[in-house]
């Protein structure tokens, strides 16, 4: 039955019900009902909930009790996961599967509270050192935020892998009617052979992202590089908004697809023929319904709209590959666009 | 149905948001409510978009509301213009003292606190949503009594003074309309 939940809180009952038991947060606007939620509702499922020291500390706890096989995770706010970024370098590098959710605010350094889109580049491009990916979404309402977190944990654990789901203030703090998934069974999940779990005469495996000799690493990284490969291949999603017979295709992600929704539907009703590719997953990005749609003869242009000064927009040129005009509106630092002002600006541009 | 709320933290103002969403449900609509957060609260007004819609509810932010509920001057002052023509202004007359100038909306200046302060003073924004009511036709008084229960499911003893600031509220506005 849907009930009506705070964004927040319906992602965090979400984890548990796709089998979260482990949460290491420290607090951070605005995601803090997330840890406040888990600090009492974990203990009812006989889960551990901690508030660490510093959010290094935190993500340090999800590599150890992921490591040893649970179903852990975290979540912060842009300036926290900036801290934690060693740490999930470290968790791709090593193959333990986690989630962690940034909930993102208008930055650079401590920036604001109010929402913002300014951390795709974090997200999907590294964040950390070396050469690795998380597994990125970034969900368009609670509801679907809710289904993404309920099966993030199949998703990391299939490809050993750190799963982050990106959202922002409007997403957390807002409220809808949203319905939680049936709660998954812990026993009946796949076992994992490589987990350390020598405690009490289990088998006794070392998990690290050390790999002193080059040739070792360089093995490690193709490795990585294939399992990437497949999830390009398996894990791209996306929706497409009457982009039929579009004549120019918004792109945009998260609460900011919403915003551009509702100026499509007014520009329609003007008889302007708009419509929306709306990326669910970021990383792995959905660069072939891009090309796609690049491709074909209705299409005149893109617009790409961010609460950023334009960080998925490259990606979404690399995509179109120069067949097509991409154009750019953004607004950043916490400030939000109405319908009206996206109405106004595909107006005066044409 | 796109209503924007706005007053000082303490009026009731997000809880308002919460009562109308919670009575939408009821009755099978999309809602969704935004509240304004962080430091537009402290000190300033707090303010609150709830939609309710049979339809998939796009964008959660409102840029031009079918009713403001103002609840101090600073909120008329900012949300006034941007009220749909032909929507509706209802301000809490005994805190705003700035006069409505928009004269192609309806407006309903209401003494909220002096209506509140004989049955139940702090049921000032159940007054509002009971004034909402006939305005949004659509939601039941039954919806919104089922609301009010839900939400005050831990505080029992408040469920009933809560019910009568609502009547109070759905009559004030009945007789107005006429």
């Amino acid at each position: 039955m849907k009930k009506l939940w705070k964004g927040n809180e319906a992602i965090a009952e979400a984890a548990i019900a796709g089998g979260c038991r482990y949460f290491f947060g420290y607090p951070i606007t605005p995601q803090n009902e997330i840890p406040e939620y888990m600090s009492w509702r974990l203990a009812e499922e006989g889960g551990a909930f901690i508030q660490a020291e510093s959010e290094v500390s935190a993500i340090n706890m999800v590599y150890g009790a992921a490591g040893a096989g649970a179903r852990a995770m975290t979540s912060s706010s842009s300036p926290g996961i900036s801290l934690k970024q060693e740490g999930i370098s470290y968790l791709a590098g090593a193959e333990v599967p986690c989630v962690i959710v940034n909930m993102m605010r208008g930055g650079p350094g401590l920036g604001g509270i109010q929402p913002a889109q300014g951390d795709y580049f974090q997200a999907v491009k590294g964040g950390g050192h070396g050469d690795y990916h998380c597994i990125v979404y970034a969900p368009g309402n609670i509801q679907e935020f809710v289904d993404v977190m309920y099966d993030a944990f199949d998703v990391a654990d299939k490809y050993r892998n750190p799963v982050m789901l990106i959202g922002d203030g409007m997403i957390g703090q807002m409220m809808e009617a949203v319905e939680i998934p049936e709660y998954k069974d812990l026993n009946k999940l796949p076992p994992k052979p490589w987990a350390s779990q020598g405690h009490n005469g289990g088998v006794q495996r070392l998990i690290n992202s050390i790999k002193i000799d080059p040739n070792d690493l360089e093995d490690h990284n193709h490795r990585l590089f294939k399992k990437y490969a497949e999830i390009e291949a398996n894990e791209v999603k996306y929706e497409e908004y009457l982009t039929e017979d579009a004549e120019i295709v918004f792109v945009a992600y998260g609460s900011v697809a919403r915003i551009c929704k509702a100026a499509i539907n007014e520009l329609r009703e003007e008889g302007i023929k708009v419509g929306m590719l709306r990326p669910i997953t970021i990383y792995p990005f959905p660069k072939k319904p891009l090309a796609a749609l690049a491709e074909k003869a209705n299409v005149k242009k893109f617009l790409t709209v961010e609460l950023s000064m334009g960080q998925m927009v490259e990606d979404v040129r690399l995509s179109v590959n120069g067949k097509k005009p991409v154009d750019f509106y953004g607004r950043c630092g916490g400030v939000v666009m109405m319908p009206a002002d996206l109405v106004k600006y595909v107006k005066e541009g044409k | 149905m796109k209503v924007i709320i706005s007053g000082f933290g303490g009026q009731g103002v997000l809880s308002l948001g919460k009562f109308i969403s919670y009575s939408a449900i009821e009755q099978d609509f999309n809602t969704s409510w935004l509240p304004s957060y962080g430091p537009e609260m402290r000190g300033g007004t707090s303010n609150v978009s709830v939609i309710f819609d049979k339809n998939e509810i796009a964008a959660p932010v409102i840029d031009h509301p079918d009713i403001l509920i103002a609840m101090n001057d600073p909120s008329l002052a900012k949300f006034e213009d941007t009220v749909k023509p032909g929507g509706y202004i209802i301000t809490n007359s005994n805190i705003v003292k700035l006069p409505v100038t928009r004269k192609d909306v309806t407006v309903y200046e209401v003494p909220v606190d002096d209506l509140a302060e004989k049955i139940n003073k702090r049921g000032g924004n159940i007054i509002m949503l009971g004034m909402l009511l006939p305005i949004f036709k659509e939601i039941s008084e039954e919806s919104a009594i089922n609301a009010i229960k839900h939400v005050f499911e831990a505080k029992p003893k408040v469920i009933e003074p809560n019910i009568q600031c609502l009547k109070e509220g759905i009559a004030y506005m009945q007789n107005l309309m006429k």
